[in-house]
């Protein structure tokens, strides 16, 4: 009886450690920089750099249109 | 300003790409970890040059036909952003390579400089480079439009074989070669991730509108600065 009892106990914790093993042995994502929210951060730079560059783009554009209304 | 409605889509879809593309979910795959966000950036670098060329294409084929000028700054022009993106998708591939493949594949430089995709597409983008030393040494202007629409046509049907269909043959690093088991990476229905497709399809057309806009930009002033020469 406490020999099946401890095969048992055997079985169950090899395959609970098995899952857990399974659970390291997913890919490692960035998941710390978005939990403390850093990632925000990179966001708005990236954000800031698009918008200005799309500014820049638009005043470009202005001047081409005016150029054009000259001739 | 109703003529202008796809600049401001571009900016709404590039905004969208960047907040979507860095913060919503991506699958967890190994090797590529986060790193796959870059397939809004660097892989759109490509969409967006292989669109551009299409209509760089279209307009020497229009050119020929008709020879106006005015086609011929059209498929100058839309050619060089089409480069212009090319070199930006070249750099920042070696970027992903180095941490992708050096790093974490540990593959050593002389199998990552022997890789087909890098070839194909240093051939591709020093085709066209040839396309504008070509340009640049005519001076009279209608053999100058009639030889490089001739040559463009030569260059996009070359786009084909180096950066389609020859690293596709052999093996290969990149993803889309046989043994990579995708036939075409990002456009396989069934190897991209609905997950990516979400941000990725809007970014390729954010990113290609942005290119047409500078591509009009400077066809714009071209047409400004030809003005006598174009006969409307």
């Amino acid at each position: 009886m406490n020999k099946i009892f401890s095969r048992l106990l055997f079985t169950v914790s090899s395959l609970l450690l098995s899952t857990i093993s399974f659970g390291q042995d997913k890919p490692e994502m960035a998941d710390t920089m978005r939990s403390n929210g850093k990632i925000y951060v990179v966001v708005a730079v990236c954000l800031t750099i698009l918008i200005g560059l799309f500014i820049y783009v638009f005043i470009v554009d202005r001047k081409v249109s005016r150029l054009e209304k000259e001739k | 300003m109703k003529k202008n409605w796809w600049k401001i889509l571009s900016l709404l879809l590039l905004v969208y790409t960047v907040v979507g593309g860095l913060l919503m979910d991506v699958p967890r795959l190994f090797i590529l970890n986060e790193s796959i966000r870059n397939l809004y950036f660097h892989v759109c670098m490509w969409f967006g040059m292989m669109i551009l060329f299409i209509v760089s294409f279209v307009y020497s084929i229009k050119y020929l036909s008709g020879f106006n000028l005015r086609n011929d700054i059209y498929a100058h022009n839309f050619a060089a952003v089409g480069t212009f993106f090319g070199i930006l998708g070249y750099s920042t591939g070696a970027i992903w390579a180095n941490y992708t493949w050096i790093t974490d594949q540990s593959q050593s430089l002389g199998s990552v400089l022997k890789e087909p995709k890098l070839i194909g597409a240093a051939i591709a983008l020093l085709i066209y480079g040839a396309y504008f030393v070509l340009r640049g040494s005519f001076t009279d202007i209608d053999k100058r439009a009639r030889i490089s629409a001739v040559y463009n046509i030569f260059a996009f049907a070359m786009l084909f074989p180096s950066i389609w269909i020859i690293p596709r043959l052999v093996g290969s690093l990149h993803p889309g070669a046989p043994g990579s088991e995708s036939g075409n990476p990002a456009l396989n229905f069934k190897d991209i991730d609905s997950r990516l497709r979400m941000v990725f399809y809007p970014a390729v057309i954010g990113w290609t509108l942005l290119g047409a806009w500078i591509a009009t930009l400077k066809i714009r002033l071209q047409l400004i600065k030809d003005k006598t020469l174009i006969n409307e």
